[in-house]
């Protein structure tokens, strides 16, 4: 299992990544859009965790020139904006598997990745 | 001053909201990272627990990097305090170097998200005016918002205050397609009744590269 980190916030990604790697998942990280599209051009993932919010680029379209890249490619949305609404139509909305409100907790992440991963 | 006119006051709200909500979202990011600090510690200590003790350069690299998150939550939450206090007077001695250092801190999460680079360049003297501080803080932030819309092609965005022989003005600089349409926009469109109310005249210069908002020394 790959998992490709989108958030501007270098040191979230980088923490979660070391996170993930200690349970067994590799993980790899990008702070822009730019980035994430260059990693997907390098390697494959299965799945990417994006911030709704990346600067320039929002986070529905980031998804949509991943998808192009990686077709088979499923996505979890983060969010610093957290509501009930979020929770109940959020994913439906960004055409997401999950979508989770910051802070994370890592167990449910990593429920919720492989959740996706069984779809 | 009518500074309780219907459409200053919902404009006044909105700014408010839009201002808190970039605010609480940047320090629920702070607390996303200090989190994931936080777990990695617990991580680290449970694989100790195991017989994996954790790397000590490792365990004073996180506590340094939590510590600055802290100063960074300090900075946005001192920066949140200044602006809910901007309302307290409705007429109160300010100084523009001040107040356009606190719109670039509330500005730089929507500059971020558009690639724009915000410089606020402090006077090396006070510039004060008797003014509104909230009002102008709108009126500045509207400004702010046409200027980064035609910022140049390093997507840079200069600000800058100055005293006038009238009292003030407020530079927005290193624009690239400020348009007549964007600077009616805020001078007779929606948000007219912000300037009236504040005595505030706003203009671009000959180049069209800068937007002048320029303010009298007391309303």
């Amino acid at each position: 299992m790959r998992v490709l980190l989108v958030d501007d916030e270098l040191e979230l990604v980088t923490t979660l990544a070391e996170r993930l790697e200690l349970r067994g998942i590799a993980a790899e990280w990008a702070t822009s859009a730019e980035e994430a599209l260059r990693r997907v051009e390098m390697s494959t993932f299965d799945i990417a965790v994006l911030d709704v919010k990346i600067p320039k680029v929002d986070g529905l379209e980031l998804k949509k020139r991943l998808q192009e890249k990686c077709p088979g490619m499923k996505f979890i949305f983060v969010t610093g904006h957290g509501s009930a609404r979020d929770f109940e139509t959020g994913a439906s909305e960004v055409g997401a598997d999950f979508y989770l409100v910051k802070p994370l907790n890592i167990e449910n992440l990593i429920a919720k990745i492989k959740e996706a991963l069984q779809r | 001053m009518a500074m309780d006119s219907d459409e200053v006051e919902v404009a006044g709200i909105q700014f408010f909201g839009k201002m808190s909500a970039s605010i609480s979202h940047e320090i629920k990011n702070v607390l996303a990272v200090i989190n994931e600090n936080a777990g990695l510690l617990e991580d680290i200590c449970f694989m100790a627990d195991r017989g994996k003790p954790g790397d000590i350069a490792r365990l004073k690299k996180i506590a340094g990097d939590v510590k600055d998150l802290v100063r960074r939550a300090d900075r946005i939450v001192t920066a949140m305090s200044r602006f809910a206090h901007s309302a307290d007077e409705p007429s109160t001695e300010t100084d523009l170097g001040e107040l356009t250092a606190l719109l670039g801190l509330l500005a730089m999460r929507f500059a971020a998200m558009r690639g724009v680079e915000i410089k606020t360049l402090a006077p090396s003297d006070p510039v004060l005016v008797t003014t509104f501080p909230f009002g102008l803080l709108n009126l500045l932030w509207t400004c702010l918002d046409c200027a980064m819309k035609a910022a140049d092609s390093g997507k840079i965005v200069e600000i800058v205050a100055a005293k006038t022989t009238e009292g003030g003005l407020v530079r927005f600089r290193r624009l690239e397609q400020l348009s007549a349409a964007s600077i009616a926009d805020i001078a007779l469109g929606r948000l007219s009744a912000l300037p009236h109310a504040l005595n505030a005249t706003i203009a671009a210069d000959e180049t069209k590269t800068e937007l002048i908002v320029r303010l009298p020394k007391a309303l």
